[in-house]
């Protein structure tokens, strides 16, 4: 489980995250919305570990990732998997050797090996073998997202963590990437957690949803429950009022 | 008054915090090459890249150079009967300062530069992140490897920069201008001692691990986008070029 307690951050002196508390049951998709700006991208790279709290902690089953140095960091690290906005795929690699890259540097797996797991990704992810030899710049948007979660998925992660995955994808690309989400969540049981604010349309790969607004969760429960709560903030985010809760 | 002497407090504040940052920097990534994995492939690609890929400019920026010392050396050592040294006052001029600055300034521009903005590309791109995120290091599989290859090559490009330019003060002075092949050569063995090379090695090493610093800081912390990269790349150059040649001040006067 994922468990985010009293989480605060600024940027220059600017609050962002002021006392998030979140809880990611395991083996669940649990989606984070908020508007543009709210902090989610921000949250999503506090518990990948890329960003230190100023104040709080993220404990990873148990283990307090915001403290964590060194060996015990790398083992932690080892037990996610990210999936970037832009999908943050290596230009100077090819498809194929994109997803191989952390079994290449993390395993001692024969080449053999880490290239049949990484073809079996790329064909979970419906990626057709003439794509692997292509470079990132060769391939479509929708390609890059599907290689970046396949390139999550080789290790065989715990936690997949996803950073709006479906932003600036074309509706068909959209449900796409979506029932891969499904599909590979299925398969692989992994714990999911997801930063976006393609609404309702994400609701359809959360188990719970949680929402965001000026540095704090505000809702948290099912896609059924977020959409039945009579909170104004969270219904203006849902009708997209202009301006909703500000104070 | 005031407001220039805050301009001033801040401006050295910013200094004193981006050489600070620099310093810790290059002592983390350095640091990494003591860690396994030992990345000497990578090492070996970026001497590639850094070095071997610099061959073109080096050649013509040495013998281009080496002519023209010897054109401009002539004349000035006719006037005093002394055409004889100008082997001494070529290979001197070249091992002393011309070859490392001009080798180290034209790395600068030409793979500084590349360096900068391949790291920016990544870092704005979220690259670097994805590594940090699997568990690599960024700062041994991206940084340390350029680096190291930076002390590998720059001295290496020198001593090839200097040859290629006495063999430029050769053609022009000895085949073109008639000076006396055997002075040419006597003048420079007589002349040129260990002290001459060894200034020039450490010089070249110096320069070779500052430019591949400046250009792996800027592109490691680039911000903005697009436009923060094109700054970064300029910032390579600029401050590059002028680290370069402090340091030849800091660095002769040592020697001298």
């Amino acid at each position: 489980m994922i468990r985010v307690l009293e989480l605060f951050r600024s940027f220059n002196g600017v609050p962002v995250l002021q006392g998030v508390n979140l809880e990611v049951p395991t083996g669940k998709i649990t989606v984070v919305i908020g508007k543009s700006g709210a902090g989610k991208s921000v949250l999503l790279k506090h518990v990948a570990g890329l960003l230190r709290p100023d104040q709080g902690q993220i404990l990873i089953n148990g283990t307090d990732l915001t403290r964590a140095r060194g060996r015990e960091l790398q083992l932690i690290k080892k037990r996610f998997g990210v999936v970037f906005q832009g999908s943050a795929l290596f230009d100077s690699l090819t498809v194929l050797e994109n997803v191989a890259f952390p079994l290449r540097e993390k395993t001692r797996l024969p080449e053999r090996e880490i290239l049949k797991r990484s073809r079996e990704c790329l064909a979970q992810v419906n990626l057709p073998p003439e794509a692997e030899d292509k470079y990132p710049d060769e391939i479509s948007g929708g390609m890059k997202k599907r290689v970046a979660l396949a390139r999550a998925l080789v290790q065989e992660p715990e936690i997949l963590l996803f950073d709006e995955p479906v932003t600036g994808l074309d509706p068909p690309m959209m449900n796409t990437v979506f029932h891969l989400i499904i599909k590979t969540h299925r398969e692989n049981g992994y714990t999911g957690l997801v930063v976006s604010h393609d609404i309702p349309a994400v609701f359809q790969i959360a188990d719970y949803v949680a929402m965001l607004h000026q540095g704090r969760i505000v809702a948290f429960g099912t896609p059924a429950e977020i959409q039945r709560n009579p909170d104004p903030v969270v219904q203006g985010f849902l009708r997209g009022a202009i301006d909703f809760g500000e104070t | 008054m005031t407001s220039l002497l805050r301009a001033f407090g801040r401006f050295f504040l910013a200094l004193t915090r981006e050489t600070g940052r620099a310093t810790l920097f290059l002592f983390e990534a350095l640091g990494q090459a003591f860690l396994p994995p030992y990345r000497f492939r990578r090492v070996l690609a970026e001497v590639y890249q850094i070095g071997c890929r610099s061959l073109l400019i080096i050649f013509l920026t040495a013998a281009f150079t080496g002519m023209v010392l010897a054109l401009q050396g002539y004349y000035t050592l006719r006037k005093f009967g002394a055409d004889s040294a100008l082997g001494s006052a070529v290979a001197l001029s070249l091992i002393r300062e011309l070859g490392p600055v001009l080798a180290a300034l034209m790395v600068s521009g030409r793979a500084g530069s590349a360096i900068t903005a391949e790291i920016g590309i990544m870092r704005i791109s979220e690259q670097l992140d994805a590594m940090d995120t699997m568990a690599v290091n960024p700062l041994q599989y991206v940084i340390m490897p350029k680096l190291l290859a930076g002390v590998i090559s720059v001295p290496l490009l020198t001593a090839i920069f200097d040859v290629l330019g006495i063999l430029g003060g050769f053609v022009v002075g000895v085949l073109l201008l008639g000076v006396s092949s055997g002075s040419f050569f006597a003048g420079m063995t007589q002349s040129v001692v260990s002290m001459d090379i060894n200034g020039g090695i450490v010089k070249s090493l110096v320069f070779g691990l500052t430019i591949m610093l400046v250009a792996c800081y800027n592109g490691y912390f680039t911000e903005r986008g697009a436009e923060g990269v094109g700054q970064a790349t300029t910032r390579t150059v600029v401050v590059s070029a002028v680290l370069v040649l402090a340091w030849d001040y800091v660095l002769t006067s040592f020697f001298m």
